[in-house]
This record gives C-alpha cells, sequence and structure tokens, in this order.
C-alpha cells in the first residue's frame, strides 16, 4: 500500500508519519508538497500535524486552498482512506471534509502530553484493529483543538457512530462531548487531535497508535484481494 | 480604490476562551462591571475599483476564507473612492 504524506509550508509531523508508514507498518510512503496536483498513485492519503501557514488567520484555513486539496477532495470522493491528524485534522474541518470547527483550548494553553482515548467506534477503516471501548495512550500537541460542533450536527455524528475517538476521563482542550476523533459520513475520512503516528513503538513511549495503521492496510488488502 | 473594512467575531452561541481571560484580568485589575469581553479580527482590505459588484465580492472573500461561518459572523463597511 502507498501512502502520500502531504507536506505544506509549517508541516512539522510530516517526518513522524513517514516513518510510522515506512518504518512501523512497513508499506510504502512519499512525502507529497502542497502544490502537487495528482495524488492519482497512491492509495492512502495522510495529513500530518505542524502549524501550516503559520496558523495564520485561522488553523489550517490557508492550506485549505493549497492545489492538492482538491486532489484530497477527489480522493475522499473516491473512497480512498484520508487521515489527518491534528493540523490535519484542522484542514480537513476549514475544507469541509468534516463537519464542524477547531477553537482555542478552553486552558488556553498548549498541551503536550500523553492522554488517554476510548475507542467509541471500531467498526471503521482506521479502527478495526481495536477492541469497542479500548482505552488506549496516545500523545496530544496542541493549541487549538477544542472541537466545536452545533447541537444538530452533534446529533448526526452520535447517530451515524462517526465519533470515534474520544478522551477518557480528563478533557484536555473543552472540546463538545470530549471529542477527540470524528469521521465523514461514508467512513473514509478520519480527523483526530492525538498523535497516533507517535506512538508506534514502545522504544519511544508506546505503540498504541499502530492498530490505527494496521486497521487501514487490512482494510485495503480486503478490498484489493476482492477487486484483484 | 475601494477600503474595505471587515469584522470577524465568534459567534454568541460559541465560547470565547481568551474573551474569559481578559474579562477576568480587567476584573482584577479594578474595573467594574464588565460583564462580558469578545475577542474579534478586524481586517483592512484595499481593492482595486473595476466596476465590479464588491459587496458580492467581498461577501465571498468573508464566506469562504476570511471567517469560518460555522463559528464564527462577519460584517464589513466598504468605503469608496479612497486614494491610496
Amino acid at each position: 500500500m502507498k501512502f502520500a504524506v502531504i507536506v505544506f509550508p509549517g508541516s512539522n509531523c510530516d517526518v513522524d508519519m513517514y516513518h510510522a508508514i515506512k518504518d512501523e507498518l512497513k508499506e510504502e510512503a512519499e512525502y507529497v508538497w502542497h502544490d502537487t496536483e495528482s495524488l492519482e498513485d497512491y492509495d492512502g492519503i495522510l495529513l500530518p500535524g505542524g502549524f501550516s501557514f503559520g496558523d495564520y488567520l485561522r488553523t489550517g484555513s490557508i492550506a485549505r486552498f493549497s492545489p492538492v486539496m482538491r486532489e484530497v477532495e477527489k480522493a475522499a470522493k473516491a473512497g480512498k482512506p484520508v487521515f489527518g491528524v491534528c493540523n490535519g485534522f484542522q484542514i480537513l474541518l476549514e475544507a469541509g471534509l468534516l463537519p464542524g470547527a477547531m477553537h482555542r483550548n478552553e486552558s488556553l494553553k498548549f498541551i503536550c502530553r500523553h492522554v488517554e482515548l476510548k475507542v467509541e467506534n471500531n467498526e471503521t477503516m482506521f479502527t478495526s484493529a481495536y477492541e469497542k471501548g479500548e482505552v488506549i495512550s496516545i500523545p496530544v500537541a496542541h493549541g487549538e483543538g477544542n472541537y466545536y460542533c452545533d447541537e444538530e450536527t452533534l446529533a448526526i455524528l452520535e447517530q451515524n457512530g462517526q465519533i470515534v475517538f474520544t478522551y477518557n476521563g480528563e478533557n484536555p482542550n473543552g472540546s463538545v462531548r470530549n471529542i477527540a476523533g470524528i469521521m465523514n459520513e461514508k467512513g473514509n475520512v478520519l480527523g483526530m487531535m492525538p498523535h497516533p503516528e507517535r506512538a508506534v513503538d514502545p522504544l519511544l513511549g508506546g505503540a498504541d497508535g499502530l492498530k490505527l495503521f494496521q486497521s487501514i492496510l487490512k482494510q485495503w488488502r480486503e478490498s484489493h484481494a476482492v477487486n484483484a | 480604490m475601494f477600503k474595505v473594512k471587515v469584522y470577524v467575531t465568534l459567534r454568541e452561541s460559541v465560547l470565547d476562551p481568551q474573551g474569559t481571560a481578559v474579562k477576568s484580568s480587567l476584573a482584577k485589575m479594578g474595573y467594574e462591571g464588565v460583564e462580558d469581553v469578545r475577542i474579534g479580527k478586524y481586517m483592512e482590505l484595499m481593492i482595486e475599483d473595476k466596476g465590479q459588484d464588491i459587496e458580492a465580492a467581498v461577501k465571498d472573500m468573508c464566506g469562504r476564507l476570511l471567517s469560518n461561518p460555522v463559528i464564527e459572523d462577519y460584517r464589513y463597511e466598504i468605503e469608496e473612492g479612497v486614494v491610496s
């Protein structure tokens, strides 16, 4: 399986993402600059964390208009897995590929530590390797991870099982309904604030994030085998 | 030349953590009766007058980039015939 790691000016978790795919999942990954105009060669699209365009105006608001985003939208429409972490999640929200918006952490502080997440839905292409209700430890590092959506949207998210991860116990940023990660209705676009790509090796503090990438790979292999 | 002033504010239904912090700071400084503080953004755009529908253009800019309609409202003022 071949992944594109999209790199915007100001991305800074691209190397972690590349490492997770290449060295831990042991699949193919390539860095793709944000002005690229085709993603046809890739089976999965990864939007890494960082501070694209310096977080100017609003997080993700400028990156959302990079040429590559038209291709990301196309990939999402085609049903390819699209996964945004942290700033990548913020970009997916600004692009309208996921509902809602992000704003400042309630504490106004940048938080950088491990948090506990609960797997709310394991019947997704991103979480099938986890148990439902499984509690995992994944690091967060953000100043704007306070997810917001109106009540109507929240009801739809809940009803469709689109809330994939919630914070277990303490909510670090004040997000609605303790949301840490959501997916689109179709189930192939996931955005989350915590960084599973930084939790893929016990030597570096934990490997609870690896199953997320293994889930994507498993789903791809299964659908690929059927198609072949 | 048009001079466009754009004001972007958080929707009333959205909590404003920055505003809350500033409000409590003002109270600590001894300013009484400040019941609410909401923090927003102010932008100035200089736009060439080409006989275009300036209002439609500004609305489009506000809706697509300058504000996020999920959490923010905007308003604007347009000054015509400004010499830059």
